[in-house]
Formats: structure tokens, C-alpha cells, sequence
């Protein structure tokens, strides 16, 4: 429908380097988010400008320790810590560090790689008819 | 409907709600649905309240608020469950953090069912409430006598 | 001499129709810090697409939040739809624009009457909640529901509103208008709600765009963000302006917000002139591959919905930022320096929705 969107793939070193020139050039940070991969996370900063939308996206390893960008963007630390409760992924030097108290969880870091259950894609054929709700096309993994 | 000699206040607490039942309960209380004509009125304060309204199912954090709260209220009380959320978890009993309905911390007396629950039902599930809590007025009464 | 204290504020407390909690940390009466605890309402509904299928999730995103029940459907579908490039009959889209500018009328009266009872003007509480209830008989009668409507769905609508009662809700609107301009008036002119909100809460057009404000927040610092403006649904048909202030106080908070209700309701009368016959909604086979983040502009300002899925029916990640949490540093910032009594009218012009925020 609309042309895909703007995701640039960074490296995690050069990160706060690209932050700080996005912010001289009149960014807003929008949003940090995260997505559990079978073997690791993925990160995404989104920026805004005059509706322009573009992120920058890299993958951190369990226990990899990724540099907070608060610095530049004050308002970053709530997005960095609710990545690291619920991610469990390690961000060092958080303006207002919560050290894991910004959510209270029932079970630690719930979206971390050990409690999320991704599904596996489904082989070969994507367009399965649409069959009684207990087919699901390819298996569940866990 | 019994006939009420006290106008009992309600102490609303939003334990996990999605905000829909909440919106109910403040607009039963307000000029069309008016719950305020039974002589039932909305309080902040746990201190002076009769019955606990909760919305929501409860997690690891507000189940502590919820039976603080319930605690703090003056004897007797009564606990009114409102919407599917603090019946049963609706759509949410699967998630993560989500204990179940309110029933898994407190006595809950009504169970108001709607997601969101209609302020009619919200309105009879309360003066249900104040018959129980007249009921138990009683009782208690009595036991203070004894 | 000035002494520290720890003030707790919540997590139940009689303006918060929602629990959040902050400690602020006063010298005297005024606030030096103020630090946000949350978590009471998390359910973690992120995670539940492991469990709902994607078709099934739309009812799980309409529960989200009650106030804005609406719009998490239709980011939710509008991002599913963008993968899976279904192109959403016309019809939809502006049946979709109706019912999202109905629920920012009725999201902005609610936080109206709220805020007026944050300042002790309970009269003017009971007045915009009454106003509030023709906008709710609409949905009523349009979607069978009150609150969470339930009416979005992948691919279109789940319930068309035939002409005539299109018409008959232009007129109820527009005889809901003259009410609502005696209670903007009140709002607008009164001395005592001047007098509380005036000045209280300040925040500059630069300290709001750093610190990431969006919706009304940012509308009343200057700022003109406004999700609408992408044309997203039918907004590309319409003429969407955006309501600006510039005073970036509590006072121009609450203009915005009057402002909008009007333009709202001006909106919905401009998409029943020219909403086009023709279906509502398309089959939708197969599942999506791929993701992307949809942007719509919600009562609170901006919300992203983040999809992502690999093909299976089940997705693989969705995340939801909402306007509030994005709020929440300016709410930090603005409260600090401010007076304890100040403290509930401030929170409230900001018009957190903390289920959304912690989902
Ligand atoms: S029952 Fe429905 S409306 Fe009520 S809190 Fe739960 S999800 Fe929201």
C-alpha cells in the first residue's frame, strides 16, 4: 500500500554518535522498543520530524550491555528502563536509573528469551485457507 | 430493594482496568444515571467508606493496594466486583501478571458482569451491595450485643 | 527553614480515576522532585499474541484503554492492514474517521468534567459528564456498545451506519454543540478556573519538544503535532487543523482540548457529506509477513502500534507506545517547582491514562 518504512540497520558502537546528530538536526525520539528474537533482542529508536519517521534498528546478545542514550535525549530513560525490566537487557548509565523497580512483575523480565514463545513461520505455502481456529498453520515451538 | 437507613459511600479502586469500567461507575454516578439519589456518594477516602468497588482483575502490585484499602474500611463492608475484569480476568486471565478476578484476594459479595459493565447493571449491583451491607449491619449488631 | 519531605501521591487518591504513584519530594510547599513508580495496572497484554491469533487480538487491543478503546483498534488493524497490504474499502476508512473524532469528543468532555472536579467545580463535573451521554447514545446506537466498541476489525468494519441515521447524527451533534459552547464558555471565562489554571504548570515550546510531548501537551506549547495530519483513515479527505496554543500552560491545556471537542465534531459533519456507498469491509486470507509501526493520533496525542509477524497466524511481537508514557517526562519536569495544592490540577490537564501507559 504506502511505501515501507524507513529502518536503518546501525552499529550498537556507533549508536550515540547517530543520536546526537539526529538530535542537532531537530529530532524527536518517539519511541525505543524492543523485540524478543529466537537468539537475541532486537532494538529500534524512532525519530520524528515534521512527521518524517525513521529508525534505527540493531540486535544486542543476552547480557550485552547497550550504551543509554538519556544523555541526549532526557525522556529516554523511561523507555530504557522498561526495556531493562522487561527485557532484562542491560543499559548502562540511565539518567534516573530505576534498577528494575519501574515494573513489578509476577515473573522477572517477562519478555526476556527464556519466557517468550515465538512461533516458528510457517513452511513453504503462507496462504493457508482459513480452517477451524485450532489449525495453526506451522508448529509452536515450546 | 430494601429500605435504606444509612446512604452508604462507595470507595472506587481501579486494580488492573482497562479504564471502560471506571468510565462506567463515574458515569452511573452522574446526572442521567444519577446513583446518587439512593443517598450513595463517591468517596476518596477508605476511612468513610462502605462498600469497595473494584475494577479490574488483580496483579502482583495492586493486589497489596486492594487489600490495604479493604483493610482500612470500617466493619462491615462490602466488596463489588465490576466487570469481567475483576469477575474473571476476561480477555486478560492469560497474561503474565494477571492474578485472576478480585475474588482471589478479597470476599467479593456482587458480581456485576458487562465489559464494560452498563451503568444499569452497575446501579443494581450496588444496591444489591446495600442490601447485603444492611444485612450484615445486622449481623454485626447483633454480635456486638452478645 | 526550609525542610525535605516525602510526599506520597496515590496510588488511589480521590482526582485519580487511575492509579499512579509518584513521591515528590518538597522543600516547604514546593516540589523539588517528583519520581514516577508504576506498574499497578500492568497486565503485560503485550505478550498475549502468543495465546490470540492476529484476528482475534483486535479484541484484546480494544481493551487496552476504555477511553480510546477505539483508536487501539484501528492502529492495531491499520498496522496489521499495512503489512498485509489489504486496501480497506472507503467506506470503512471514514466510518473508521466518525467513530474515532466521536471518541475524542467524548474522551475530551469526560477529561473535562474530571479536571473540573480536580479543582473542586463539581457542578461543572456533573454538566460536561451529561453532555458526555449523547455522544455515548450514539455509539449505542451505532456499534451495540457503550465503551469498548468492538467495532474494528482487519480489513475494514464490522458495522456500516446507513444515511439516514448519519444525518440524524450531524443534527444531534450540532444541537450538542450549543450546549457544549455554554460549558467551553464556563471553562474558557470563568474567574475561578482562570485563576487555578492560569500560569500553573508551565511548559516552553523547546523543553516540550525535547522532552517528547505529543497530543495536546505539545499542542499547547506551541508545538503543532498532530498524527491526523499524516491522513491516516479518511483524514486525507478532510480538513484536519490542528488546534495550537501557545501559553503552554494548565489555562491553554484545557483551550486546546475545548477547542478540539468542536473541530471533532466538525470533522465527523464533513465526513458524513462525503463518505462514498460501497462495502465496508474486504476478506482478509493468509497472515501477515513483515511489520511496521502505525502512528494514529489519539485523544492523549500520539500512539504507535508496533507489528511484526513472520507469516504464522500468531504474531511475534506487538508493542503499543502511548501518548502518556511519552507525556511522563514533561510531567516530571513541569512538576517540579510547582505547589503541592497545584499538584492534582497539573497531573490532571495532562491527562495521563496510566492502563494504556503500562498496559
Ligand atoms: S471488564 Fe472490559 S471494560 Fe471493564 S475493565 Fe475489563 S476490559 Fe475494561
Amino acid at each position: 500500500m504506502s511505501k515501507p518504512q524507513e529502518i536503518v540497520p546501525v552499529e550498537k558502537s556507533d549508536l550515540v554518535g547517530i543520536v546526537a546528530e539526529l538530535f542537532a538536526e531537530g529530532y524527536r525520539l518517539v519511541q525505543i522498543g524492543c523485540t524478543t528474537l529466537p537468539e537475541a533482542y532486537e532494538l529500534t529508536y524512532s525519530f520524528d520530524r515534521e512527521y518524517r519517521f525513521r529508525n534505527l534498528r540493531f540486535a544486542v546478545t543476552k547480557g550485552e550491555e547497550v550504551p543509554s542514550i538519556s544523555v541526549i535525549y532526557p525522556n529516554a530513560f523511561l523507555y530504557e528502563n522498561e526495556i531493562h525490566d522487561l527485557f532484562g537487557v542491560v543499559i548502562t548509565h540511565i539518567a534516573v536509573d530505576y534498577r528494575g523497580t519501574l515494573y513489578r512483575t509476577a515473573v522477572g523480565t517477562p519478555f526476556s528469551i527464556d519466557n517468550v514463545k515465538l512461533t516458528e513461520a510457517p513452511k513453504q505455502k503462507a496462504a493457508v485457507p482459513e480452517e477451524k481456529p485450532s489449525a495453526v498453520p506451522g508448529e509452536q515451538t515450546g | 430493594m430494601g429500605w435504606f437507613r444509612r446512604s452508604p459511600w462507595v470507595l472506587h479502586y481501579n486494580a488492573t482496568s482497562c479504564n471502560g469500567c471506571d468510565i462506567e461507575l463515574i458515569a452511573s454516578l452522574t446526572p442521567l444515571y444519577d446513583l446518587e439519589r439512593f443517598g450513595i456518594m463517591n468517596t476518596g477516602n477508605p476511612k468513610h467508606a462502605d462498600i469497595l468497588a473494584v475494577t479490574g482483575s488483580v496483579n502482583e502490585k495492586s493486589r497489596q493496594v486492594v487489600q490495604t484499602l479493604y483493610d482500612q474500611m470500617p466493619n462491615p463492608k462490602v466488596v463489588v466486583a465490576v466487570g469481567i475484569c475483576a469477575t474473571s480476568g476476561c480477555v486478560f486471565q492469560d497474561c503474565y501478571n494477571v492474578l485472576g478476578g478480585v475474588d482471589k484476594v478479597l470476599p467479593v459479595d456482587v458480581y456485576i458482569p458487562g465489559c464494560a459493565a452498563r451503568p444499569e447493571a452497575i446501579i443494581d449491583g450496588v444496591l444489591k451491595a446495600c442490601d447485603i451491607l444492611e444485612e450484615k449491619y445486622a449481623q454485626w449488631k447483633k454480635m456486638r450485643r452478645q | 527553614m526550609a525542610h525535605r519531605n516525602i510526599i506520597p501521591f496515590g496510588p488511589q487518591h480521590p482526582v485519580l480515576p487511575e492509579p499512579i504513584h509518584f513521591d515528590l519530594v518538597t522543600e516547604d510547599e514546593r516540589i523539588i522532585d517528583a519520581i514516577p513508580s508504576i506498574s499497578y495496572v500492568h497486565r503485560g497484554l503485550e505478550r498475549l499474541i502468543e495465546k490470540r491469533d492476529f484476528l482475534d487480538f483486535v479484541h484484546v487491543a480494544d481493551r487496552i484503554c476504555g477511553l480510546c478503546s477505539f483508536m487501539h483498534s484501528l492502529g492495531y488493524c491499520q498496522a496489521v492492514e499495512e503489512i498485509m497490504g489489504i486496501e480497506v474499502p472507503e467506506r470503512a476508512l471514514y466510518l473508521r474517521s466518525i467513530w474515532a473524532e466521536l471518541s475524542r469528543v467524548h474522551s475530551h468532555l469526560f477529561w473535562l468534567g474530571v479536571a473540573a472536579d480536580a479543582f473542586g467545580f463539581e457542578s461543572l463535573f456533573m454538566q460536561a459528564l451529561r453532555l458526555r451521554e449523547p455522544v455515548l447514545d450514539i455509539f449505542e446506537e451505532t456499534t451495540g456498545a457503550r465503551v469498548i466498541l468492538g467495532v474494528c476489525k482487519i480489513g475494514g468494519v464490522r458495522r456500516d451506519i446507513d444515511d439516514d441515521s448519519l444525518k440524524g447524527i450531524v443534527i444531534r451533534l450540532a444541537n450538542l454543540k450549543a450546549a457544549l459552547e455554554e460549558l467551553g464558555n464556563v471553562f474558557i471565562n470563568d474567574y475561578s478556573v482562570r485563576h487555578r489554571l492560569s500560569g500553573v504548570g508551565f511548559i516552553s515550546r523547546d523543553d516540550a519538544y525535547a522532552l517528547g510531548c505529543v497530543g495536546p501537551m505539545a499542542r499547547a506549547s506551541g508545538l503543532e503535532i498532530d498524527m491526523r495530519k499524516l491522513g491516516y483513515a479518511a483524514y486525507k479527505y478532510l480538513d484536519v487543523e490542528p488546534a495550537v496554543e501557545t501559553a503552554g500552560d494548565c489555562y491553554a491545556r484545557c483551550l486546546v482540548r475545548v477547542r478540539e471537542i468542536f473541530h471533532s465534531i466538525d470533522l465527523v459533519r464533513q465526513a458524513a457529506g462525503k463518505i462514498p456507498p460501497g462495502p465496508i469491509d474486504v476478506k482478509v486470507t493468509g497472515a501477515p509477513d513483515g511489520e511496521y509501526y502505525s502512528r494514529v493520533e489519539q485523544p492523549r496525542g500520539e500512539v504507535i502500534h508496533y507489528v511484526k509477524g513472520n507469516g504464522a497466524k500468531f504474531l511475534q511481537r506487538f508493542r503499543v507506545r502511548v501518548p502518556t508514557f511519552s507525556n511522563i517526562p514533561a510531567m516530571i519536569k513541569v512538576l517540579k517547582g510547582a505547589e503541592v495544592a497545584d499538584v492534582p490540577n497539573i497531573i490532571l490537564t495532562l491527562d495521563p491514562c496510566i492502563s494504556c501507559t503500562e498496559r
